[in-house]
């Protein structure tokens, strides 16, 4: 009782100190819990994806299309529940800083596989009887204030001209997780018109998407649908939704390793900071712990009140600092949104922050410690006055 | 040495040197004499002549190089820093030149401090803090920072914090040190009072001659030697 009494009062003694302390150690944990946030965000995809979904794409690369009638064939693999396909369209709203993700997709049953995309039926059964409808995300809808039946152009990159669209439904994700800022059209309009300009491109799809009834089996149904096409013009290469969506975060691995360390370095320079401060004060109490000795209070009093003192600073600035995170998270979630579906602060990266701070506030004291606990007291002593 | 039924502290063949870089520096050379039970000591002699190292060995916050001190008995110069810092709490109390309070702490639990070692309970150490504060008329300033009290009041305090474990022997280094005269005075007269009334033992270091007069033997140390006694 008594040095908790000590450590909390020595711990507001230097209130513009430990102020600024507590105040560092809070945008630090804040900016470590955010970067560590914007990783999860990151591989929210891969998180959210189905293992129950397989990807079938071209072998040579994804910019390079199948043809449809291999759909028939997959269908055909036992452990194949459903096929559909969808093909990049790539598609820009006015100009390039307005991106999001636009498929043509096969309307009949590709969002049947998507049952986290939720539709009201009314708006489904519109969306599938015209073809030029097409079907948005919440947060797209609201990032443009698209409404239904509101027309919308994109203007095609992959597919040149401007390719106009009636919005006639509007998902909703089942989870907070999921992505919302997707626009989806019908794979036959696409296909219409590269009949009459790109006959060459006509009858192509991007990727096949299957649904299958087991998804422990999903390595080997896999192998079999790749293996109908050995040897074909066109084979395929087939992995779940997830080793999919994981291959286009590999292409970033490098900014996410970058956005690791940043995280670890921000630690790192807030402990060398809480450190100093601890120095400084220990510095300054060695003649108090040299009485506290003098007194015959053991080393365990003078380490428990140092190192209790730096974890409270630390401590408190960490609790500071998640508090802060939740305003910050929902302000880069609103900024973001067309990046990252969704930014929350989740419970493993409240207490990766709080163990964090606790650990600044350990390490700091490690010196002031050591230091305060070996001091010879007649030593301590002759620094008063 | 002293002749007296009871001697408290026995000091023998004492030899304390400091090293500056290569150089040796003798500060206590074959230091040898006792202290009878009950004794107000006073140390005097030159800055640098030894006498807080001296006073810090017999109170046991410093070692010798060789030669021993025996206090009630107890060969303190074998004991370890653990043992040192128990055996401390129980038989010796400090008074500093400069107070040496905990500035974040009040005046009740500065002197409650050496109490929390015991295993005295809440109610005792309260009553025990209290009548140490009413031996040096503080008991109406216990709610008080250090910041908030006198000079002279803050060693008022540290007296009673030296008091309070109700120890054997006090040391007390340049009690008045850093005192006006008129606080000096009023510490000087309650650690007689300390020294007749409960009978403790009382050492103290001092250059300043007026408080050297209130004690019963003064003994002088210069160029680490213990070189004449007038009572």
């Amino acid at each position: 009782m008594f040095v908790l009494k000590l450590i909390i009062r020595n711990a507001f003694r230097h209130k513009l100190r430990t102020g600024l302390t507590i105040l560092g150690v809070a945008v630090a944990i804040m900016a470590f819990g955010l970067l560590r946030t914007l990783i999860s965000a990151w591989y929210q995809g891969v998180e959210s994806a189905s293992a129950s979904r397989l990807i079938t794409r071209n072998a040579i690369s994804l910019t390079f299309t199948l043809p449809i009638s291999y759909g028939e064939k997959i269908r055909s693999v036992p452990g194949v529940r459903k096929v559909s396909y969808a093909n990049w369209f790539g598609g820009i709203y006015i100009s390039e800083k307005n991106f999001f993700a636009n498929f043509a997709i096969d309307a009949r049953n590709y969002l049947d596989l998507y049952p986290e995309f939720v539709i009201p039926p009314e708006q489904k059964d519109a969306f599938l009887t015209d073809r030029k409808g097409c079907v948005i995300g919440q947060s797209l809808s609201e990032r443009f204030g698209w409404k239904l039946g509101d027309p919308v152009t994109l203007r095609g990159t992959i597919y040149p001209g401007q390719w106009s669209f009636t919005v006639r439904a509007i998902y909703q994700g089942a989870e907070k997780s999921t992505d919302e800022s997707q626009f989806f059209f019908h794979w036959d309009y696409l296909n219409e018109v590269m009949k009459k300009t790109s006959p060459g491109r006509a009858d192509m799809v991007g990727v096949f998407v299957e649904s299958i009834e087991d998804a422990d089996r999903a390595a080997e149904v896999g192998r079999s649908i790749d293996e109908l096409f050995r040897n074909s013009l066109a084979e395929t290469m087939t992995e779940t939704e997830k080793a999919f969506q994981m291959s286009f975060v590999a292409m970033t691995g490098a900014i996410v390793a970058a956005i690791q360390i940043v995280s670890y370095v921000v630690i790192v320079i807030i402990m060398v900071v809480a450190a100093n401060t601890m120095a400084m004060t220990a510095r300054e109490r060695i003649p108090e712990y040299a009485t506290m000795k003098t007194l015959g209070f053991g080393a365990r009093y003078i380490a428990g009140a140092i190192f209790g003192e730096s974890i409270t600073i630390s401590l408190v600035g960490g609790l500071l600092g998640v508090a802060l995170s939740f305003p910050a998270g929902t302000w880069i979630e609103h900024s973001l949104k067309q990046f990252f579906p969704a930014f929350a602060i989740s419970t493993p990266t409240i207490v990766l922050d709080l163990v964090a701070s606790v650990i600044v506030g350990t390490v700091a004291a490690l010196f002031p410690a050591w230091r305060g606990t070996t001091i010879n007291v007649a030593d301590g002593l002759r620094r008063i006055g | 040495m002293t002749t007296c039924p009871d001697n408290i502290v026995e000091v023998r063949d004492l030899v304390k040197t400091y090293r500056r870089g290569a150089q040796v520096v003798p500060v206590l050379e074959n230091i040898t004499f006792d202290i009878c039970e009950g004794e107000f000591l006073a140390l005097m002699g030159p800055s640098g002549s030894g006498k807080s190292t001296l006073l810090n060995i017999i109170a046991g916050i410093d070692k010798a190089d060789s030669g021993t001190v025996a206090i009630g008995g107890v060969d303190i110069s074998s004991l370890s820093e653990t043992d040192l810092a128990s055996w401390r709490s129980l038989n010796v109390g400090f008074i500093f030149q400069f107070y040496n309070l905990i500035p974040v702490l009040t005046a009740f639990e500065n002197v409650e401090m050496p109490l929390l070692l015991t295993g005295l309970s809440r109610a005792e150490r309260r009553e025990h803090v209290e009548i140490a504060l009413g031996v040096v008329n503080l008991t109406d300033r216990m709610d008080h920072y250090p910041s908030q009290l006198s000079g002279g009041q803050q060693q008022r305090v540290a007296i009673a914090r030296a008091v309070v474990t109700d120890p054997r022997i006090l040391v007390a280094d340049e009690p008045t040190g850093d005192l006006d005269r008129v606080s000096a005075q009023d510490v000087l007269g309650l650690m007689e009072r300390l020294n007749h009334e409960f009978g403790k033992t009382i050492i103290m270091v001092t250059h300043d001659p007026r408080a050297a007069e209130r004690a019963h033997l003064v003994r002088h140390l210069e160029k680490g030697v213990l070189n004449d006694v007038r009572s």
